[in-house]
């Protein structure tokens, strides 16, 4: 089944052109990570593709629908956006934090149930917050808020996860834990993952297809072991970059 | 590791709002027995739910039916519209607050209460009677309103840090048009504009207008309050969960004016329980707008009238402005529950 799928999609943003007739489907159980430099347009991207910015030209649609179609709260349902750098105005407990996700299954006048705090229980295990409910946000470091956010994520039970830098503050087993996670999603319940990873080598193991943004709109898009070699990286990060080989596994170090 | 915490249920917040009702009752209650004119409660009763003490069995000038007729004619709606003012401010500068992602926003930060000082105080200047005053105090609240919408509204582009600077810009052209007419205002006119100022309700004028438009605020914003919730959390996360955020913040921006206008029409600009409130209120029992709104407006409501209470006994028969003394009550109370909330909130837990 097609969770996302782009034609001719035209993204930018000011004077830079992110992407020009893009064309590509995400399936159920797949998972694709973007690549590029900074300010290539990669939250951009993942925010058209969220249907929170109209592209340029061209057409998205998530399970079929174009988002005009679906409205704001359908959507919602169906897609979840980690966004980056998350700033608190307000105070807020770690609980009431990770229900935030449940607001588009609830209705007008319905407040979070049994069912919704265990949902959000469950996420906030999975992300190793647990006991920490009455915790208020602004007291956590910035790794366990990147976690809260994933958390809330999770509790919005989604279809199609959009990932901007998921991995931002998280110190490296959290890394790995977070997109095993991921991972675990994406196998087991079909879900759909998209995200824009800075780390080369945890894209290689955790992604199935990549999106590379060159800039002037310029893409790439295909399996992630076929896409993503040494030609390619150099090109997209303006470094050279060497392929090295361990036990099967691919990894580019910086010549 | 700590106990797993309440949530905001439902339940806990009907108590808390059924506290903080009984809290506006017997805020009124103060309101109505306090005096220089002794009341007993069964002169209040009377007063309140009586056939009415003047033709009854009394006659026309018992000492009975006289102070029935102080708490009917003059401490019931005077009393009814301080609620109806603090509520109306509180529950604007909650809405602010939110709408600004700002927690030093109040309902005047965007130039309303600026607007209406220019309309109030042009009216006195002309020499006007009352109803002008106060015709001219809510056509200049809609007026800056209208202005800084327009203006911050532009090219379409409305984030908050826009709309705070164009109101904060379009409050103090008015400070400064304020100022004008002060400095040109003959001797007499002097204190009334000054009272009108920093707040005053004796000439209130009926309160069913400002509770009216208090009780469909309350109901309007009701049904949104969660909304409001991913709101304060910022634009992108709100969007995200499916809100339609530019139309709920056109919404809240209307209300929060009107019910702004509503109360510097009935009681000039009262300082202070549009900003404090939302935050003692939110001190005590979180931000869950659900909750928040219809607290901080029957915390306001109630704050307002003790104040105004005092403001006409302290040192009466002379009065004083309202706001001075809201200011006077609320700081206190609000640097306590600050400090407070740094030892509880501020521990590192487990």
């Amino acid at each position: 089944m097609t969770l996302l799928r782009a034609r001719e999609l035209n993204v930018g943003i000011g004077a830079v052109r992110v992407a020009d007739r893009l064309d590509f489907d995400l399936a159920a159980g797949e998972r694709l990570v973007i690549l590029g430099r900074n300010g290539a347009g990669k939250t951009t991207l993942l925010t058209t593709l969220a249907g929170l910015r109209l592209p340029a030209a061209g057409a998205i649609e998530l399970c079929g629908q174009p988002y005009a179609a679906l409205g704001p709260r359908q959507a919602a349902r169906l897609r979840g956006l980690l966004s980056q750098g998350q700033h608190d105005a307000f105070q807020s407990t770690v609980l009431e934090t990770a229900l935030i996700g449940r607001h588009p299954h609830l209705g007008r006048w319905d407040w979070e149930g049994r069912e919704d705090e265990r949902l959000a229980h469950t996420a906030l295990a999975a992300v190793g917050l647990s006991g920490l409910d009455a915790r208020a946000v602004h007291t956590l470091s910035g790794g366990e808020r990147q976690r809260l956010a994933i958390a809330a994520l999770l509790t919005q039970q989604p279809q199609l996860y959009l990932l901007d830098e998921p991995l931002a503050h998280l110190d490296l087993n959290h890394q790995i834990a977070a997109l095993d996670l991921f991972s675990r999603r994406a196998r087991e319940d079909g879900a759909g993952i998209i995200m824009a990873l800075h780390d080369i080598n945890l894209a290689l193991r955790h992604a199935d297809r990549a999106l590379l943004l060159f800039g002037e709109g310029r893409t790439l898009e295909g399996p992630a072991d076929e896409v993503i070699n040494a030609d390619t990286l150099s090109r997209l990060y303006g470094h050279p970059l060497r392929e090295l080989i361990d036990g099967g596994q691919r990894y580019f170090v910086p010549a | 590791m700590k106990k797993t915490p309440p949530v905001s249920t439902r339940r806990r917040a009907l108590l808390t709002l059924l506290l903080l009702a009984l809290l506006g009752l017997a805020s009124l209650f103060v309101a109505l027995a306090a005096g220089s004119i002794a009341v007993t409660p069964g002169d209040m009763l009377a007063a309140l739910f009586g056939s009415g003490g003047i033709d009854s069995a009394h006659g026309a000038h018992s000492p009975h039916s006289l102070a029935a007729e102080v708490v009917r004619e003059l401490r019931l709606p005077r009393a009814l519209a301080a609620f109806a003012c603090g509520g109306l401010l509180a529950l604007a500068g909650a809405l602010m607050q939110v709408l600004l992602r700002n927690p030093l926003a109040d309902p005047y930060v965007l130039g309303i209460s600026g607007g209406a000082a220019v309309g109030a105080l042009g009216a006195m200047l002309a020499g006007l009677p009352l109803l002008f005053v106060n015709g001219g105090a809510f056509a200049g609240a809609l007026g800056a309103m209208l202005l800084v919408f327009g203006l911050a509204r532009g090219e379409g582009a409305w984030t908050q840090t826009r709309l705070l600077l164009t109101g904060v810009i379009v409050a103090a052209g008015c400070g400064a048009a304020a100022a004008l007419i002060l400095s040109v205002a003959q001797e007499q006119a002097l204190r009334g504009m000054l009272f009108w100022l920093m707040g005053d309700l004796a000439h209130a004028g009926a309160p069913w207008p400002a509770l009216a438009l208090l009780a469909l605020a309350l109901a309007l914003a009701a049904p949104f309050a969660r909304d409001l919730n991913l709101l304060a959390r910022g634009d992108l996360t709100a969007r995200a969960l499916g809100v339609p955020v530019a139309r709920l913040r056109g919404g809240v921006y209307l209300l929060a004016s009107l019910a702004t206008a509503t109360a510097v029409t009935a009681a000039g600009s009262i300082g202070f329980v549009g900003l404090v409130v939302p935050h003692l209120t939110r001190l005590a029992i979180g931000n869950d707008q659900r909750v928040l709104l219809p607290a901080a407006a029957l915390a306001g409501g109630a704050l307002l009238t003790l104040a105004d209470t005092l403001a006409r006994t302290v040192v009466a028969p002379q009065q004083l402005p309202v706001g001075v003394l809201t200011a006077l009550i609320g700081v206190p109370l609000f640097l306590f529950l600050l400090a407070r909330s740094q030892k509880t909130m501020g521990t590192p837990g487990p």
